[in-house]
């Protein structure tokens, strides 16, 4: 099997069972979490919140005063590293015409230098977050064997990403392969791993915000 | 005036003179394609000395499985450029195309050619090899793979030409009715340069042939048997086009303005950025053009199994296949073991609310003894 093999097969079976896994394992999950069901709340609502859920899906995206200069190294690798791996994501010219051949919907990408800087951004992000959980000594405590796996399935997209776009370490043909390979790990482990906030991320915030809200707690 | 330099008969100098060849323009013709082989400039002095004094190399060219494409392009392109002197360079003993002599007189051809330059001669392969059934593909009735085992025997070495010879090409795309492999799949005691492309750039051809006149040996090669000085580099980093990739401008369809301005055409299929080969340096009839420049994507015809790397106008990015259907029954089946679990999930908590006893404050109190 030469390079330009290992890239049909990372395109083609690959990528096609990736995908499945990652909507199937979705799907499962969310149908799990919603059927775990929750106690009737038998009590009226203490304040008249309407709107409260919608208020704390955005209230949460943003830092609450202070948190920033109490813990700036979580806060600002973690908003360049999101925000970094977003757009690479979704604004990368290639990754829009994959979504273009499976959704059917495309936008206007970036020029690769803003991407490329923007991956540089996010892995260095990664690395610094990574040393500060080996460092802090709470995170240390809290972490578990998913947190690093998730930080690695998470990590290698990125830079083999990086790698092949620049033309480093290995010839661009095996890379891209490479690159393709390591983002169908993550679709494929997205819904069994905590990378799974992707998809509860917002359904979560907004359920947390909408209780609160009942209980008269203000978003 | 300098007095002309005679070579001994039979000599590529002695041939280049009875063509009216000038050592200067012979000297140009080297000084290209030493440039065009990453050599320094200073080289082709030796080069024109070392390929005029020699004798003409014996070539025997075998065509198996093939279009003759590549024939029409080393043959074609070459005309009426400096170039096609390559022909007097070499002594081109069999090829069933360009020779006049056919059935027993051109095999007698083959095999003196053979015998009078065994261990010496080069053996140029364009075509894949059937080993499903040998009567796919015979010439005077031997088939394709006895005849590269028994010319191979005693060649210098073996210069696989097209993508047909060097992966199995066309042939072998899926389902390989023929069972077609490439000349590497089959002799392993040869040293063999691989020329991939459908067909390969004709300058490219020739280059690779002068190196082995002028040093007598192969020159570097990659991973996949090519000479790194011609497929070191892929087509969309020597690009022109490749500035409008890096700025996020793509044609969307062949005709459009995008595509009218010159902008990358890797959303209409471009398989450049996978693609070792020298289209888009050394370029096409005589450096006029390459498929990019005029306004066609590269389909990565240098690459082995290029045919069955998906469809031509399926940007790289793009899934091979469409997804759509197996994503509609990946929900299904999410849904219906979603719906699945949220059932059991329900009953079993209803279970347990019905099995539910209730107790009260007497039930808590401890018997005494």
């Amino acid at each position: 099997m030469n390079s330009l093999d290992l890239l049909t097969f990372a395109r083609g079976p690959a990528l096609t069972a990736a995908l499945c896994i990652c909507v199937f394992g979705i799907l499962l999950r969310l149908f799990e979490i919603y059927s775990l069901g929750r106690k009737t709340d038998l009590a009226p609502g203490r304040t008249d919140s309407p709107g409260s859920g919608w208020k704390t899906v955005v209230s949460r995206s943003i830092p609450p005063q202070g948190m920033v200069q109490r813990d700036p190294v979580t806060y600002i690798a973690g908003y360049v590293f999101h925000i970094g791996l977003l757009f690479a994501i979704f604004f990368f010219a290639p990754h829009i015409e994959l979504i273009r051949d499976v959704l059917g919907i495309g936008w206007p990408a970036l020029p690769s230098p803003v991407i490329d800087a923007l991956t540089v951004a996010a892995i260095l992000a990664l690395f610094v977050l990574l040393a500060h959980r080996l460092v802090n000594p709470v995170k240390k405590h809290i972490s578990t064997p998913g947190d690093y796996l998730a930080w690695t399935l998470t990590l290698l997209p990125l830079l083999t990403g990086y790698l092949a776009y620049n033309h480093l370490l290995l010839e661009y043909t095996l890379m891209l392969a490479l690159h393709i390979l390591s983002a169908e790990a993550l679709l494929i482990l997205l819904p069994f791993t905590k990378l799974f906030h992707t998809i509860s991320v917002f359904i979560s915030r907004w359920y947390n915000g909408d209780m609160f809200g009942r209980r008269g707690v203000a978003s | 005036m300098a007095k002309r330099q005679a070579y001994p008969a039979g000599t590529v100098g002695e041939g280049l003179t009875r063509h009216g060849i000038r050592r200067r323009d012979f000297l140009k013709f080297c000084t290209t394609v030493a440039a065009s082989l990453g050599l320094s400039p200073a080289i082709a002095a030796t080069m024109a000395s070392a390929i005029a004094a020699a004798r003409r190399q014996s070539v025997i060219w075998l065509s198996f499985q093939e279009c003759t494409g590549c024939t029409e392009a080393i043959t074609r392109s070459h005309s009426p450029t400096l170039e096609h002197l390559i022909f007097d360079l070499i002594s081109l003993d069999y090829h069933h195309t360009l020779q006049a002599a056919s059935a027993e007189a051109a095999e007698h051809a083959r095999e003196q050619a053979m015998k009078d330059n065994a261990g010496k001669y080069l053996v140029i392969v364009d075509g894949s090899i059937p080993m499903s059934n040998p009567g796919y593909s015979t010439i005077a009735g031997i088939s394709n793979y006895d005849m590269l085992i028994a010319t191979a025997k005693d060649a210098a070495a073996i210069i696989a030409v097209g993508t047909c010879a060097t992966s199995g090409g066309l042939p072998k795309a899926n389902p390989n009715p023929t069972g077609a492999v490439s000349v590497g799949d089959v002799i392993k005691n040869k040293p063999i340069i691989n020329i991939p492309g459908c067909p390969p750039i004709p300058t490219v051809m020739t280059g690779v042939l002068a190196h082995f006149l002028t040093f007598g040996k192969i020159p570097e090669l990659d991973a996949l048997g090519r000479p790194k000085a011609y497929y070191g580099e892929t087509i969309h980093d020597r690009c022109y086009r490749r500035p409008f990739y890096d700025q996020g401008k793509f044609a969307q369809s062949f005709d459009d303005e995008a595509a009218r301005r010159g902008w990358c055409l890797f959303k209409l299929g471009c398989k450049g950025p996978v693609t070792y080969n020298a289209c888009a340096t050394t370029k096409w009839n005589d450096g006029v053009s390459f498929p990019i420049q005029s306004g066609h994507g590269c389909i990565g015809c240098s690459e082995a199994n290029f045919w069955d790397a998906g469809g031509f106008y399926k940007a790289l990015s793009m899934p091979l296949s469409p997804v759509q259907g197996s994503l509609g029954a990946a929900i299904a089946a999410g849904a219906a073991v979603g719906v699945t679990v949220t059932w059991f999930n329900r009953s079993k908590k209803g279970a347990a609310r019905a099995s539910h006893q209730k107790m009260t404050v007497d039930d808590l109190k401890r018997e005494e003894k």
